[in-house]
């Protein structure tokens, strides 16, 4: 099952045409101290050749990187490659990126506990330095090279791109070059990272940068898991239990198996695979299942009625949850106050709709003990953890590769698919080739979970805020995905939940707790995190706040924020591009909001209109400030930031997923739409120039839209809406109410 | 029994049942893997390819209503990758994921082919179908709207 190996952009891989003396391949050891050796070393064993390099430099001058991120759209493979080639001080024209093999102790997110991942808009934020440092100790290797061969210092050497040069002397020697004579030191120079290039010295990072995955995503020729041709391969789909958790009774499998080119069918944990020697076959096959299904704890759920459940707890004040920030007297502040302003917020589930469906590959070896798999996926190291304890095998026998992702947003972090591939690879005895129906993968979606808040301030005579109480209500994605006991182990507080529930607005006396609620519904991490209805909520509220001391939405958060400089800046930015406070166009209203997501700082105004009689929000333009620190791809922050825009008025204006009887009750784009060409807004993005260190950016606008909307929507009608999405429905009747 | 059609022209025979999508004959049979599967019910675009030079979903499309006729992917939009709707797609940086990207390329060639100078209104109205989730809307009707001025 030997595949021609394939850099990211989809030509073959270099590794593939370097000879065993072709080139110097740095890497670092296991232990993670530096070290290096000649390719030479890696040629003798193939496989320790292709273990661990973080770069190798051929004879003739070609660089290849790798980098360890999935990239699905948001850019970092090409990011993180800049941040390598402006560090090394390279020619980025002879830079190709290619994928490592997963070797988390090498390549793993120093953000992340040393894992391959790619989530939480972390690859830029949590490979800054590391990637940094690693590239300068090459460099520095290249520059001593070349100061023993010319016997003189070190420190009369200077690099320009892929060269060292001796300005005394006038000379110069390539990285191919010093390549073919230099001998790596076994322990590579420790480098401090205050020898790190300065932004003021930067070539390339910080600068537009076309991005190397681009011209393959407009030919057709990129690979996606989807499209993995596989010898000997077979097709699979499953029909799964439509209950979260939930495992077929009895399975009548007789109309399927006379569905032309089904091969087999096999009764799984969850669901029930078809297999056949085409997709349209092991759909067909699927269509003809009759199966029958247990029942699951969450059988009896309905979202509607959960929901006033989850918002009746956010309310009992005397149920306390669990801590996840406290600071000052906050039982006395609000027993104090002169005034306190309460008020109820809510989020349905959302699903992430990634554009390719879900979709695995795998082959089992004979002995039973390795695997190979194919697959696009947020969770490399996620992936072959779990392959290795389904197998009861090392994760060194488990073969991983990686493709572009069609979407990723969340989803495609954690190893679901290989619990149903595995036995069918298994059973089949060939590689097998699971995909999703679009319907299954709706039906099966890993939401957002629904949320339910209760906020309260407590306001002093002069009507300023004491005291602020923030009690978050809804289900575990942490328990989800890791077990009880990964709850367990954070305290009973879910990162994922609760991300985006801290805010800088200086209030002395504040309460924010989580409320955990089980349901057994299928919950996941989504665009934006927890961010994504806990802004909502925050910003809101805050508008809520503001207009009761009949404030202006922004000057009331300017002196709140009053010792946040980067947050004032963003905040004046876009209030003075959006011309904030200027007369509209009649029936256009602006909503306002601002928050720190993803260590990036954001501040964002939405010019709407509503048509009372359908409940359509109209959103015309958005005008975006942020602040994410050293930029390295400026165009990638505006296509990110542009995407956020459109992905947050989605969630905003039409995503709900409804679950009754434990069922999800939406089947396609039909009943689950996006957002179209047809309602997007012009967009405006202004990004400051800052040297704060690198911050995130996959999904950092993202949570500003829905509270920018709803302030707006508060402009126009005087109503406060509080519950995402604010569908037609939910408009026209809100409107309708007195 | 095997359907004969043409696909970037070259005449092929497929021996699949007629009702096949040709979305599965274009990408499981004769491995062009361009053509994506986004929904399979014709809502989201990703599937588009050109049946006589018009846009239609493949996944809609069963192979016997392809008998005979002319069929074109990505994958034989141009010759190099250099349709001047692909030079603009590059120009303008426009994929993020980029797997709805093949059908927003194929639903916008079927435009320019019919109408050389489209206004906004003409592209949101022509392009409404495709569904892009990483939300590159801005960039794909500016990408059509360079194309067309660069004479598609």
């Amino acid at each position: 099952m030997d595949t021609i190996e394939r850099n990211p952009d989809g030509t073959i891989s270099r590794r593939g045409f370097l000879g065993g003396a072709a080139g110097l391949t740095f890497a670092l050891s296991i232990s993670g101290a530096l070290v290096a050796r000649p390719s030479a070393a890696f040629a003798a064993d193939a496989a320790t050749k292709s273990m661990g390099a973080w770069v190798t430099i051929g004879h003739d001058g070609a660089i290849v990187i790798n980098i360890p991120v999935a990239e699905m759209g948001q850019g970092s493979l090409t990011g993180l490659a800049i941040i390598f080639t402006e560090e090394l001080d390279a020619d980025w024209s002879q830079v190709t990126i290619a994928y490592p093999p997963v070797i988390p102790s090498i390549f793993g997110n120093p953000m992340f506990g040393d894992m391959m991942v790619t989530y939480g808009s972390g690859s830029t934020r949590g490979y800054w330095d590391k990637i940094r440092l690693q590239a300068a100790a090459v460099r520095r290797v290249l520059m001593q090279a070349a100061a023993d061969r010319w016997h003189v210092p070190l420190a009369q050497l200077h690099t320009e791109p892929s060269q060292v040069v001796h300005a005394a002397s006038n000379r110069k020697l390539s990285y191919g070059a010093i390549a073919s004579f230099a001998q790596v030191p076994a322990t590579m120079p420790a480098i401090d990272k205050s020898e790190l290039k300065q932004l003021a010295d930067y070539r390339i990072l910080g600068k537009n940068t076309a991005r190397r995955d681009i011209p393959a995503k407009t030919t057709g020729a990129a690979q996606y898991a989807i499209d993995v041709q596989v010898p000997n391969m077979v097709y699979a789909t499953v029909l799964r239990a439509p209950v979260e958790g939930a495992t077929p009774d009895q399975v009548d499998d007789s109309a399927a198996l006379t569905v032309p080119g089904v091969l087999k069918v096999v009764a799984l944990e969850h669901s029930v695979g078809v297999v056949a020697d085409s997709v349209e076959g092991a759909f067909a096959g699927r269509d003809a299942l009759k199966v029958s299904w247990s029942s699951a704890p969450a059988s009896s759920f309905n979202s509607a009625d959960g929901l006033k459940d989850f918002l009746a707890r956010a309310a009992k004040l005397d149920d306390k949850g669990v801590s996840f920030f406290a600071q000052g007297d906050i039982d006395g502040t609000f027993t104090k106050a002169a005034k306190v302003m309460s008020a109820q917020y809510s989020s349905d589930y959302v699903y992430h709709a990634q554009m390719e469906p879900m979709n695995v590959t795998a082959a089992i070896n004979p002995a039973g003990d390795g695997a190979e798999i194919w697959i696009g996926t947020q969770g490399p190291s996620i992936n072959v953890n779990a392959a290795a304890a389904m197998l009861k095998t090392t994760p060194d026998k488990i073969k991983l590769n990686q493709f572009y992702l069609g979407g990723g947003y969340g989803r495609r972090s954690p190893a679901d698919m290989l619990p149903e591939v595995f036995p069918l690879a298994r059973a089949m005895r060939r590689p097998v080739k699971l995909i999703w129906t679009r319907e299954q993968d709706v039906k099966s979606a890993q939401m957002r979970p629904m949320t339910g808040h209760q906020i309260e301030a407590a306001l002093d005579a002069d009507g300023k805020i004491t005291g602020w109480r923030h009690r978050v209500v809804g289900e575990s994605v942490e328990a989800y995905r890791g077990g009880e006991q990964a709850l367990e182990d954070a305290k009973g507080l879910d990162g994922i939940v609760l991300e985006g529930a801290k805010h800088e607005y200086g209030i002395p006396n504040q309460s924010i707790l989580y409320l955990r609620e089980k349901r057994g519904v299928a919950v996941a991490a989504w665009r934006g995190i927890g961010a994504g209805y806990n802004k909502f909520v925050i910003e809101s509220f805050i508008d809520e706040l503001a207009s009761a001391q009949k404030a202006d939405p922004v000057a009331f958060r300017l002196d709140l924020l009053q010792n946040e400089p980067r947050a004032q800046a963003v905040i004046k930015a876009v209030a003075d591009k959006s011309g904030w406070g200027n007369k509209l166009a009649d029936g256009h209203a602006m909503g306002f909001a601002y928050a720190q997501v993803v260590e990036t700082y954001v501040a964002a105004v939405g010019e709407i209109s509503l048509n009372p009689k359908t409940g359509i929000i109209r959103a015309y333009r958005f005008w975006i400030a942020l602040d994410p620190g050293i930029v390295i791809n400026p165009d990638s922050v505006l296509a990110q930031t542009e995407g956020n825009v459109i992905f947050g008025l989605s969630q905003t204006m039409k995503e709900q997923m409804s679950i009754s009887a434990g069922q999800v009750q939406q089947n396609n784009f039909f009943d689950y739409p996006v957002l179209r060409m047809s309602d997007m807004p012009e967009i405006d993005i202004q990004i400051m120039p800052t040297d704060n260190p690198a911050k995130g950016m996959g999904e950092a606008a993202l949570p500003l839209v829905a509270p920018c909307v709803a302030n707006a929507v508060f402009q126009l009608t005087g109503k406060r809406f509080r519950a995402l999405p604010l569908s037609p429905e939910r408009i026209k009747a809100g409107l309708a109410s007195a | 029994m095997a359907i004969s059609f043409t696909i970037n022209g070259k005449p092929v025979n497929v021996d699949a049942a007629p009702e096949t999508p040709l979305l599965w004959v274009v990408r499981e049979h004769l491995k062009l893997t361009g053509t994506k599967y986004g929904c399979g019910a014709g809502m989201c675009g990703a599937c588009t390819v050109h049946l006589d030079g018009n846009a239609v979903r493949s996944c809609q499309t069963p192979l016997a209503a392809v008998a005979g006729k002319s069929v074109t992917t990505i994958e034989g939009l141009s010759a190099n990758g250099d349709h001047p709707l692909q030079q603009a797609w590059v120009a303008l940086q426009v994929p993020q994921c980029g797997y709805c990207q093949s059908g927003q390329i194929m639903q916008a060639a079927a435009l320019l082919a019919s109408n050389k100078n489209p206004n906004r209104d003409d592209i949101i109205r022509h392009m409404d179908g495709n569904i892009c989730r990483c939300g590159t809307y801005p960039r794909i009707a500016r990408a059509i709207e360079l194309a067309a001025k660069q004479g598609a």
